[in-house]
């Protein structure tokens, strides 16, 4: 009966009824929602969608949104790689706690790490008072956005360059140091090369996470209309105001930014994929 | 930092002692800034009253209706997502058909999503502004605002996390022992239980581990979704945030730090599976 969908027939049973549970399960809890939005925006009509979007509140919220993460998520790229090459090459004291660690801003739900960053850099918490007399604000500033964003992207850095810095060949850098390299130039010219397909596809991972992240940034963000107020926080203002409509047409951008990300992903892993064979 | 020792002793593959004493200073400093502070300042912050502070925090009916409310989502949303799970691996591993790489991208989709959006999704689905939440309305039926919209906001965050663990390892595992189970009389289930899932059980376990921590602790689409009333639909995320906001420190961060602890414990876990059954895990098949 699935014959047409099965491109060669198996000996193994229960494709029809694994297909289906998945099938049905991905429409349910996936497709129908997304569906359910892009249908109020059709309703709605490109034009009212555009009047909504095109407000200076939206346009200052969808900057900031893009704007902190692209900021954390370059930070990121540098620390994340160091972090991964510390954590592969050296042996030093302390490095299974890290390594495990660096997990945590996936373990640590967001609401927690939100007001824990908030309690330490608050004007009247430990690094907060440690930084005052430098004239640094953090909280409630967008140097505060930046700061949860970090957190949240870190892992996705390191995780996707440790096992390619992993897998990388002792011989090719013997080779480059015989050929009379110094050390620097090996790493930007042999080692650098290899790991960038993982180092996009990290920066992009952690890119298109930290652009929708609400949860870590609206304790220590200070919120402010126009200043630090990002996109998904103005979509919940929405939904309280009961303005359903403009809630969507904010939502409907910030999916479309995420389908454009998840195409660069894509586009990234192929072409990674062509190049190397890595990722 | 003195005891550093070369991962490999030919020195032309390092770099010189100052540059590797500096990177690893700077990995340390990175990670005591970002990842352990945030953790302690939770603690810390949880014990500023000490430990009657915590325990009367942790009795309050509110905390107490929130730490229900988050076992009992849990409870029903990761064990739908393992099925879902194991059957969209079994279909994608074990099988060839059309449309196999996009129903995969088709998966992977909700990490892609802010949280606040899928939140924002299902109100437009399910709320009485819709035609449909209109007619759930009419029928007394309540998904947004009530649990079963918690369910599927949580399911929806959740959803990639064990399917994406698995596909890999069964991909790699190959049919030709369930093949060879089969040839031997056994059942399509007797299969399943008795080839299958051992070969998965630890991958699997994997995956649930880590959707369970993200389903505890999900809030924006959650707190989208639930309307955040309090001894109904607040779960823990949610109350951390109200008690956060009406200056009730501790009592955010009791919650907070039982939240941290659950974190805590699934890095453990999470380690410790790395470490005894990396070559059965997707995540750490290269090693």
């Amino acid at each position: 009966m699935k014959a047409p969908l099965l491109r060669a027939p198996s000996p193994l049973p229960g494709f029809g009824p694994s297909f289906g549970i998945a099938l049905a399960m991905l429409s349910v809890v996936v497709l129908l929602p997304i569906g359910a939005l892009l249908g109020r925006g059709l309703m709605i009509g490109p034009a009212e969608l555009w009047g909504m979007v095109n407000t200076r509140r939206v346009w200052s919220a969808l900057a900031l949104s893009f704007r902190a993460a692209l900021i954390a998520s370059l930070f990121n790229l540098v620390f994340g790689l160091v972090l991964a090459w510390v954590l592969v090459r050296y042996r030093f004291w302390g490095r299974r706690l890290i390594d495990a660690a660096v997990d945590l801003p996936f373990a640590l739900p967001t609401a927690v790490a939100g007001i824990a960053l908030t309690a330490l850099y608050a004007p009247n918490g430990p690094f907060g008072q440690a930084l005052a007399p430098f004239g640094l604000r953090i909280a409630y500033t967008e140097a505060g956005i930046w700061l949860a964003l970090v957190f949240i992207g870190l892992p996705f850095v390191v995780r996707t360059v440790q096992p390619v810095i992993e897998e990388l060949d002792p011989d090719i850098e013997e080779a480059s140091a015989t050929l009379g390299a110094r050390r620097f130039h090996t790493l930007r010219r042999v080692i650098l090369p290899t790991l960038t397909p993982a180092l996009l596809t990290g920066f992009a991972l952690a890119l298109a996470r930290s652009v929708g992240e609400y949860g870590s940034v609206i304790f220590i963000a200070g919120n402010i209309p126009g200043l630090t107020e990002i996109a998904p926080l103005l979509i919940v203002i929405r939904l309280e105001e009961y303005n359903s409509d403009a809630a969507a047409a904010i939502g409907i951008a910030m999916l479309l930014i995420s389908f454009a990300m998840l195409l660069a992903i894509n586009a990234i892993q192929i072409w990674s994929r062509r190049r190397i064979g890595l990722v | 930092m003195s005891d550093i020792v070369l991962s490999r002793p030919v020195p032309v593959t390092t770099e010189p002692q100052l540059a590797r004493a500096l990177l690893v200073g700077l990995a340390v400093l990175f990670a005591a800034l970002f990842l352990f502070a945030p953790l302690a300042t939770v603690f810390a912050e949880a014990l500023a009253e000490g430990w009657q502070g915590a325990i009367a925090a942790l009795s309050l009916p509110d905390a107490q209706a929130a730490i229900r409310m988050t076992l009992s989502i849990a409870a029903i949303a990761v064990p739908l997502n393992a099925v879902f799970g194991i059957a969209a691996a079994w279909a994608i591993a074990k099988f060839d058909f059309r449309g196999k790489a996009f129903l995969i991208t088709l998966i992977d989709l909700p990490f892609s999503v802010s949280p606040v959006v899928a939140g924002l999704m299902l109100v437009l689905l399910f709320g009485a502004n819709s035609s449909f939440g209109a007619w759930l309305m009419a029928h007394d039926i309540r998904i947004v605002f009530a649990f079963p919209g918690i369910v599927l906001a949580t399911l929806f965050v959740t959803f990639p996390f064990v399917a994406r663990e698995l596909i890999p390892v069964m991909i790699e595992q190959g049919r030709t022992e369930e093949e060879a189970a089969l040839t031997l009389g056994a059942s399509g289930w007797r299969t399943f239980f008795t080839v299958t899932l051992p070969n998965i059980r630890w991958a699997l376990l994997y995956g649930v581990l880590l959707c369970n921590a993200r389903a505890m602790g999900e809030f924006g689409a959650v707190a989208v979704v639930s309307g955040k009333i309090r001894g109904e639909t607040a779960t823990m995320p949610t109350m951390i945030e109200m008690f956060f906001n009406e200056y009730l420190s501790v009592a955010a961060f009791t919650l907070a730090a039982v939240l941290a602890m659950l974190a805590l414990l699934t890095l453990l876990l999470k380690s410790l599976l790395e470490w005894r059954h990396a070559d059965l895990l997707a995540a750490t098949r290269r090693h």
